[in-house]
């Protein structure tokens, strides 16, 4: 377990409006970490994928919570964790095949692998029934270590 | 999210501005399919210069706009990508399906 340099909790209602608001919170709060701009833009769209599949897919039919917490490492590494209550992921490896989705046909079936092609290490946590945490890192490179 | 529209001799040009995720895509994938209908176009082109952030909720739109113009025997292309959304059409494969390409004009 790598020691938090820094961290923020946030939590709101899985309404789409929310999307947006997650991923600039998560943005600025790397911001500390002096990351490049494609790093700014790799973690925005990680976020944004992760928090979008909380909204579609953990809560159908029902507005739910959603919590992202966002932590520095020592290491200059950003932990992401977004965390919902919903109705889980029964197969994980399927959800994470290319081009598989649920959510129909205003989905593509990429966000798992845009995050995965996004950050450094992605892993998914569910219980059917419990809810989902999907959490992600990624090496800011442009720092020794996450205080300035 | 906001569209803006352009035809011309059965040449549909879309010019997508702002940032294209979940939220806007649900809007944006019936704007564009209601313009392909009236349209009814043998060329699509969208024009992604003003998409500041995508997700893959873009692809989504893509891979919709594709099957609307196939569905017509047409053929689409995408123009001025930015660097964050070609790297997420990048990452999900979408050039072996849609044409990207970098200058564009109907």
């Amino acid at each position: 377990m790598r020691k938090s340099v820094n961290y923020i909790r946030l939590e709101f209602p899985s309404r789409s409006s929310n999307e947006g608001f997650a991923r600039m919170a998560a943005a600025c709060f790397a911001s500390q970490m002096d990351p490049t701009l494609n790093e700014v833009e790799d973690i925005k769209t990680a976020v944004s994928e992760a928090v979008t599949n909380a909204i579609v897919h953990a809560y159908p039919d029902s507005i739910g919570k959603v919590s992202l917490k966002a932590k520095i490492c020592e290491g200059n590494i950003l932990e992401i964790s977004i965390k919902d209550a919903g109705k889980g992921i029964p197969n994980i490896d399927k959800a994470r095949q290319p081009m598989f989705t649920t959510g129909g046909d205003g989905r593509s079936g990429m966000g798992f692998t845009i995050m995965e092609s996004f950050m450094d290490a992605l892993t998914i946590h569910s219980t059917p029934g419990r809810g989902t945490t999907v959490t992600m890192r990624k090496k800011i490179a442009s720092r020794a270590n996450g205080q300035r | 999210m906001d569209i803006k529209m352009q035809t011309a001799d059965r040449n549909l040009l879309l010019e997508l501005s702002g940032e294209l995720d979940h939220h806007a895509a649900k809007d944006a994938i019936r704007e564009l399919e209601l313009a392909v209908d009236a349209a009814l176009p043998r060329r699509l082109l969208l024009d992604f210069g003003g998409v500041t952030f995508m997700d893959s909720s873009g692809i989504a739109l893509l891979l919709r706009a594709k099957r609307c113009m196939d569905a017509l025997d047409g053929s689409m292309q995408v123009c001025h990508v930015q660097p964050q959304a070609k790297r997420v059409m990048d990452a999900a494969g979408i050039g072996r399906l849609i044409h990207i390409k970098q200058e564009g004009t109907v």
